[in-house]
């Protein structure tokens, strides 16, 4: 009687066991699956359009069979550099400082106010340089777009600079300090060469984020058809050459679209294998 | 490097301190005859926000001697030592009373740059910190090239009379590019020893500079204390009172932010006039 009771217990342990285990796991495939249902249907749609004239021919009128987007192409990689001139210095100064100056309640100030900035919708990065840039410039333009992006990139990029920076230990401070070295050579030739990894690190996942945004683009970058060297006029992105070819009512267009996401999300999952490279580097280097 | 040489000149030409010690008499410093010192610290008094660390502490530091500061922990030895390159101004909120005279210049006097003190007064530190991201030679070097030194005759030089100062030169001398973190623990605080010698300071602080190596390490340390001090004038803080008898001239004993006692170590060990230093001495507190 007692063994039949105490053998019962151990079942229900056992089948409660199970079914949290089955449980977590079944959360685990919900996160991962979208990822490849994505990736895969992307490689269906689009592996076949990717070819050598997607990254090498302009966009073909609607119903000529061909083409490619190397405006697109070339105009986001123009963006990332512009956004980069903007969001770099800024973000990475004002991790620094952060980190290194300030007083305590300034910077939890500033912490809060980066973090609310982090959290606002992009496209209101758009519409807030639409009004400031675009208007008063009376044009869509590269520098809009890649302002647009460059104020996104700001937050990010100063909340992981002043955290790898935080992550130096105060002992290297001390050491160049007693040395007779100067505070700013201090944080520049130490402290920030020491942490120079994570504050890549940081960037490239700025760059990786911004890199599919559309929303911020669509009324400063504003899209091109055609090559546009001059970056006061309004220049083509993958992602907003992506959303234009997929509301289209064309097949092959459709087809381009699926060719540009596949290549976007190539490009920003290198990103994040490099971005793993490093950080794996870092770990060793530090253990 | 001009600038740093100069500054060295100006300071070695400064005043007659020595008379003015006969003057000041014997309540501080023993055996009065021809010491000459380094630093005079006048009622000095430091606190870190309300919490007062340094109380009225008055003791003068013999030239080319080592001495060490001794006392439980928490009793102001660090606080002390790092007041003498002013590193304890790190930590926010610290308030400071009374002098430290180095050479006979306050070295906290208003128009006195705190990065130019600690290029005087170097220090070694209780964790042996290479700078990670550079080579042996590099971590040498770095004082000298941050300070506008770009001669590299001049830096090899230095770097090879660093490291055998620090005992260290037949250890690294083909490894000199390989990472400072590649050496041993020993060989790391010694490395670090050697960048604090580079940029030739008149002054070595250490802070309790063997608490994390083995016997044998430590004794390498010692050993190269006792060759630094025909040179120098060292300052050490120590846990160790065997370390603080076997290595240095005088001792100070610290206790709750006073100075209780100091003296020659022979008689700080041997004969201590106040019964907390005895107390403490033979391991009855602290």
């Amino acid at each position: 009687m007692m063994h039949s009771k105490r053998k019962d217990r151990h079942r229900w342990r056992k089948f409660k066991s199970a079914l949290v285990s089955f449980g977590t796991f079944a959360a685990a495939v919900s996160v991962i699956a979208p990822l490849g249902l994505v990736f895969f249907h992307l490689l269906v749609n689009g592996a076949s359009s990717v070819n050598w004239d997607f990254f090498t021919q302009l966009p073909k009128p609607v119903g000529s069979p061909g083409g490619g987007m190397v405006n697109a192409i070339v105009g986001s990689l123009e963006l990332l550099v512009l956004a980069s001139v903007v969001g770099i210095p800024i973000g990475v100064l004002g991790g620094v400082y952060l980190a290194e100056y300030g007083s305590a309640r300034g910077n939890s100030m500033l912490r809060f106010l980066a973090d609310v900035l982090n959290g606002v919708p992009s496209i209101t990065w758009g519409v807030v340089v639409y009004g400031l840039v675009v208007l008063r410039f009376k044009g869509f333009s590269a520098y809009a777009g890649g302002l647009a992006l460059g104020i996104i990139m700001v937050p990010l990029i100063l909340r992981t600079t002043e955290e790898v920076i935080l992550l130096v230990p105060n002992g290297y401070r001390e050491a160049s300090l007693a040395l007779g070295i100067a505070r700013w050579k201090t944080i520049v030739h130490v402290v920030m060469k020491t942490a120079s990894k994570g504050i890549i690190t940081g960037i490239l996942l700025a760059l990786a984020r911004i890199g599919g945004e559309t929303a911020p683009l669509l009324f400063t970058a504003f899209g091109n058809r055609f090559w546009n060297h001059d970056l006061s006029q309004p220049v083509a992105a993958l992602p907003l050459q992506i959303f234009t070819y997929a509301i289209a009512p064309y097949d092959d267009w459709h087809r381009q679209a699926w060719a540009g996401a596949l290549v976007l999300v190539i490009g920003i999952f290198c990103v994040n294998v490099l971005v793993r490279i490093l950080t794996r580097e870092r770990a060793r280097t530090t253990a | 490097m001009k600038t740093l040489i100069m500054t060295n000149l100006s300071m070695s030409t400064s005043d007659p301190i020595v008379l003015e010690t006969r003057e000041r008499g014997t309540e501080t410093v023993p055996d009065t005859e021809e010491v000459p010192l380094t630093f005079r610290i006048k009622n000095l008094s430091i606190w870190y926000g309300e919490k007062r660390a340094i109380n009225d502490v008055t003791l003068d530091i013999s030239a080319n001697a080592v001495t060490s500061i001794i006392g439980p922990s928490g009793c102001g030895k660090s606080t002390l030592l790092r007041s003498l390159n002013r590193m304890h101004e790190l930590v926010p909120g610290t308030r400071i009373d009374g002098a430290v005279l180095l050479l006979g210049e306050n070295l906290y006097a208003l128009d006195v740059d705190p990065a130019t003190v600690r290029r005087r007064v170097g220090m070694v530190f209780q964790k042996s910190n290479p700078f990670p991201t550079m080579s042996i030679g590099e971590n040498v070097t770095i004082g000298l090239r941050l300070n506008g030194v770009r001669d590299q005759k001049f830096l090899n030089e230095r770097l090879e009379k660093s490291l055998r100062m620090a005992a260290l030169w037949d250890e690294v001398k083909d490894d000199l590019h390989k990472p400072g973190t590649s050496l041993s623990g020993g060989q790391q605080q010694r490395l670090c020893i050697a960048r604090a010698l580079a940029v030739e300071p008149e002054v070595i602080l250490m802070d309790e500079p063997c608490s994390a190596l083995d016997p044998i390490a430590t004794a390498k340390i010692e050993e190269l204390i006792h060759d630094l001090k025909a040179q120098y004038t060292i300052v050490i803080v120590t846990h160790n009172m065997q370390q603080a008898g076997r290595v240095s001239d005088y001792t100070a004993f610290l206790y709750l932010g006073r100075l209780v006692e100091f003296g020659p170590t022979t008689k700080i060990f041997t004969n201590p006039s106040d019964p907390q230093t005895e107390d403490y001495i033979t391991g009855r507190f602290g």
